[in-house]
């Protein structure tokens, strides 16, 4: 029982890494309906970055709202150096770059940077919580941060009027622009938040994990998966999804199929999950009229 | 076919015959890595091209072609040209299966199952109760075939003529597929699904299909590859090999025959002129490539010779 | 007269022929091309470190004026740790690049994928980067020679030393799911022997891909396990020994000699989470306290320092990389002037207790045409909170 218990709280930390790179993936998603395979590179370079200036002297918070910050410029850069010349391309060809982005990204970083794993502070006390053994305090706190940014992403995108012109334009790019609406700007916007948030994971997720190039690269699987089941365009939605898709593994992986097959019975959870909710647990079911 | 398409064909066919008596029997062997590419693209590209259905998972069925060969010749001696019939059949049933409960995943939640699938795969190829047919991590190494009926040949050229002749069979078999009725079926699906229902198109057969004969295709290519390497290991198979796929018809233009080859050319040289470029960061080099050729070919080079074709013509 | 014809003769004839230069493909008067694949892209890259410090040395080897006057020329291809692509690069180097034989390729199934080729084409594969043990078979693949003491090996002291300290433990092992994992593995069970099952009573594996361990080392310590043999990559093993300092549960830990570094794995994971760990090691440690001072490590750090100066002298693959191009340095120079592929497989199965400062004491490379195990010696070692602690004598495979 103790045992289970642990598993389920130890789910529930990995879970909170996979929500939070969720939330990025469903905030890119609902600003430009594209999943960018790009977004955990994109977390792990900003959490260099902050990690850059942490060790160049900055106290913790200065560095860590500074990195939030070029998270976002960088955000809105990428949109309109690179992707904006492409939009009109098809589909395919817009995922293309966001793949190469991921490999330029991954290879510069370990370039700079090299392989050798970093640490990263953590803002929370290192003792545990409660004096409990199963989850530190920083992992507690990680999933406290994921929650706070899962709110002000919600109350942003449903409550104020810059919210619903980016989801406007997302939605509906031709009548978006008959509004007034500035579509380019909102595209890039939304880059950038999703750019912040992308950060913030990555700089609760490095403590846990311990800073390296490849830090993002696994994550990214468990995040989509997590994102697409809870419902690519609900951020309520990915964040469950994160949190079930971690304990889940965990539990299974130690009592039920062993670890071997860890990554098999992924699989078959998400197709099992996809057939009987295509549109993910809490997505809206996308009505085409013919 | 015009005058002008049968020479231009005539021509390419005398060069790609007498290449591996030009070239060492290293380029020989590239090019040959080439034709098995070309093979695996059209795979991809009759299901993600003609029929718009996303795979981000596509080496799952290349690792299962390969293993069937090996094992097949490890395990019961199989003649390697016997395999490739096998590999073929049992990845168009796999490819089937599979296709039946992706029917009702568009788009992105499709992408995700793939994806799953690549990732899955080279783990499920060591798992320790399949270890004493796939060698688990140590992998299956294969005998390299020596040319039959005593033809002055050596192995290298040998293979590059097999794998040439299979190749235009697929090729053909892909051609018709495409030109008649199940290709104009799958494009309508593509396009407009609903409509193509109205009209009779049976969707669920067709794009069941699609998957089956796609990761056929594919499943072909792996067991030709692994004959070409003489060496199958889960780490031969793992994702980025998907993804390579994927960036390989982008590149060589979706929905086109021949972008099969071009995006073929694309992934196996490509990445060895990057690593030259720089030791450093060799895949950034490789994803700037990519990023060009999308920006200056975003309908592939395929889509671009037709564009100056086209042109040359009007 | 005929007899001092004769004598005459037979004294020309016995007067030995003035030394020749023999060389094959890739070695003449003034160069020896060598050839080499590594990871630099992809999940391994990691590893592609020791390519940059193999290269980095050659170049500190070539500035000191080169072995016998000969400059080396290293040519390093990415093969991603692909095998098919190790295939093609090992190919481009043998008959494209026309080298005289390939040195330190790294990772077990790449080597495998070229294993037959290099034996065919009578080209020697040099102490390979991987620490299987198929390697040395000199009776079937007299062209292909390891050089770092073997995972199995390693394994093998780990469980006998378990056997003599703690003839009741409980050993659980974590290891990566790959044949460097699943070798280290085959090498503990092997040492139990018939006891295998008495003493191992939880396995769990990871893949390189997994986020973390964590949930695998909470699994581990639910099966009650009091001794821990932690198969582990770098940045898995910081995390490894982290949690389970965290969860409470303090087993006799001992740690795989690939992530042994104090400065790249021990500090992240906490020193004082890190006492009492025991592993095996063969080369010293360099951010390890107990070597700061050593004479024996100073042409290594003035090297890292004017060839190497943005890496990490933590990271352990430095070390190995200049240590390894040094093992190959002197059988080059045994060499002399016959650089032909077959003496240089000879001199290489010819070094006789060669002693390298960046080995630890007592350990030195020997090789005979019938024992292609460069290093056997390892020693056992246990972190004190501050550095590694030697203990016991030098242990060789036997």
């Amino acid at each position: 029982m103790d045992a289970l218990l642990h598993q389920v709280l130890a789910g529930l930390a990995t879970g909170g890494i996979y929500a939070s790179l969720a939330l990025a993936l469903v905030m890119i998603y609902q600003a430009t309906h594209l999943v960018n395979f790009a977004q955990g590179e994109m977390a792990m370079f900003t959490t260099y970055i902050g990690w850059s200036l942490i060790e160049a002297g900055m106290p913790y918070w200065a560095a860590f709202f500074l990195t939030v910050a070029f998270a976002f410029v960088l955000g809105v850069v990428i949109e309109r150096v690179i992707i904006r010349p492409v939009e009109q391309a098809p589909v395919l060809a817009v995922v293309v770059v966001f793949i190469a982005l991921l490999l330029i990204l991954n290879s510069v970083t370990g370039w700079i940077y090299t392989y050798t794993i970093k640490t990263f502070p953590s803002p929370f006390p290192a003792q545990p919580l409660f004096g409990n053994r199963y989850l530190s305090s920083h992992e507690l706190g990680a999933i406290g941060v994921t929650l706070v940014v899962l709110f002000l992403l919600y109350a942003f995108f449903r409550f104020t009027p810059l919210g619903l012109a980016m989801r406007a334009a997302a939605q509906n790019p031709e009548s978006s622009r008959l509004v007034g609406i500035r579509v380019g700007w909102m595209l890039a916007l939304g880059w950038g938040l999703a750019a912040a948030v992308g950060s913030v994971a990555g700089m609760m997720v490095a403590p846990i994990v311990y800073l390296d190039p490849n830090m993002m690269g696994g994550v990214l699987l468990y995040a989509f998966a997590a994102a697409l089941v809870g419902g690519i365009d609900n951020p309520i939605g990915a964040v469950v999804g994160g949190f079930v898709v971690g304990v889940l593994e965990n539990v299974l992986g130690a009592f039920v199929i062993g670890n071997e097959l860890k990554l098999s019975v992924a699989l078959v959870i998400i197709i099992g999950v996809l057939l009987v909710k295509p549109s993910g647990f809490f997505g809206r079911v996308q009505v085409t009229r013919v | 076919m015009s005058k002008r398409t049968l020479v231009i064909g005539i021509v390419l066919l005398a060069v790609v015959c007498t290449l591996p008596f030009i070239v060492s029997n290293y380029r020989t062997f590239q090019l040959t890595l080439v034709l098995v590419y070309a093979i695996a693209l059209l795979g991809l590209n009759i299901l993600t091209g003609y029929n718009g259905q996303i795979s981000l998972g596509h080496g799952a069925f290349y690792a299962l072609g390969a293993y069937c060969t090996a094992i097949l010749m490890d395990h019961w001696g199989v003649p390697y040209w016997a395999t490739i019939p096998v590999a073929g059949a049992v990845c168009l049933v796999v490819g089937f299966l599979f296709g039946l409960p992706a029917l009702r995943l568009e788009g992105l939640y499709l992408a995700l199952a793939t994806f799953a699938l690549g990732v899955a795969m080279p783990q499920l190829l060591k798992y320790h109760l399949l270890e004493k047919w796939t060698g688990g991590v140590q992998g299956i190494v294969i005998m390299k075939p020596s040319p039959p009926f005593g033809l002055p040949l050596n192995p290298d050229q040998w293979l590059y003529f097999f794998t040439l002749a299979i190749g235009a069979v697929m090729f053909i078999l892909g051609y018709n597929l495409i030109r008649g009725r199940i290709g104009r079926a799958l494009v309508a699906i593509r396009d407009q699904h609903i409509a193509a229902e109205a009209m009779g198109i049976h969707n669920a057969l067709y794009k069941s299909l699609a998957f089956g004969v796609s990761a056929m295709f594919t499943g072909v290519a792996g067991a030709l590859g692994a004959v070409a390497v003489q060496f199958v290991a889960p780490d031969s198979f793992n994702i980025f090999l998907s993804i390579v796929f994927l960036v390989g018809i982008v590149v060589g233009g979706l929905a086109s025959i021949p972008g099969a080859l071009y995006g073929a050319l694309f992934i196996q040289f490509v990445p060895n002129i990057a690593d030259e470029i720089s030791k450093a960061a060799p895949w950034a080099i490789f994803g700037v490539f990519m990023i060009g050729f999308v920006y200056l070919m975003p309908t592939g080079v395929a889509g671009a010779v037709r564009l100056i074709t086209s042109r040359r013509r009007a | 007269m005929k007899a001092l014809l004769v004598g005459v003769i037979a004294a020309t004839l016995s007067v030995p022929a003035i030394a020749q230069k023999k060389y094959d493909a890739g070695a003449n008067d003034r160069e020896i091309k060598i050839g080499n694949t590594n990871p630099y892209s992809g999940p391994a890259s990691a590893y592609g470190q020791i390519g940059k410090a193999i290269a980095a040395y050659f170049k500190m080897v070539n500035d000191q004026g080169g072995i016998n006057g000969r400059k080396i020329d290293f040519v390093s291809y990415d093969d991603s740790y692909s095998p098919p692509k190790t295939v093609e690069m090992a190919r481009k180097l043998v008959e494209q690049d026309q080298v005289l034989f390939l040195f330190q390729t790294l990772g077990t199934p790449s080597n495998t994928a070229i294993h037959k080729y290099m034996n065919t084409m009578k080209v020697p594969q040099l102490n390979v980067a991987t620490g299987a043990t198929k390697w040395n078979d000199p009776q079937n693949f007299k062209w292909t020679m390891g050089w770092q003491p073997n995972y199995q090996t390693e394994g093998r002291i780990y469980a006998k030393h378990i056997m003599a300290t703690k003839p009741n433990a409980k050993v659980a092992i974590l290891y990566q799911n790959d044949d460097y994992g699943k070798d280290y593995l085959k090498g503990m069970e092997d040492g139990f022997g018939a006891q295998a099952s008495k003493y191992i009573v939880a396995k769990a594996s990871y893949e390189v891909t997994d986020p973390t361990v964590d949930s695998q080392i909470v699994q581990l310590q639910a099966s009650g396990a009091d001794t821990f043999f932690n198969i582990t990559t770098p940045k898995f093993a910081a995390q490894a020994i982290r949690k389970a300092y965290d969860i409470g549960w303090k087993p006799v830990q001992y740690l795989n000699n690939v992530s042994i570094s104090v400065g790249s794995v021990l500090t992240p994971a906490g020193l004082d989470k890190s006492v009492g760990l025991i592993t095996a090691a063969y080369l010293k440690e360099p951010t390890d306290a107990r070597w700061a001072n050593d004479k024996g490590l100073e042409p290594f750090r003035a090297f890292m320092k004017k060839y190497m100066p943005d890496a990490n002298i933590a990271d352990n693959f430095n070390i190995y990389g200049y240590t390894v191009g040094s093992t190959l340095a002197a059988a080059i120079k045994q060499c002399g002037d016959d650089l032909t592929r077959e003496n240089v497989m000879r001199q290489s199965a010819n070094l006789k207790n060669l002693r390298l400062e960046t080995l630890l004491p007592g350990i030195t490379i020997t090789t005979t045409p019938s024992d292609y195990a460069p290093i056997e010696a390892v020693q056992l070692q246990r972190f004190n909170g501050k550095q590694w602690e030697l203990f016991g004598d030098v242990m060789t495979s036997q």
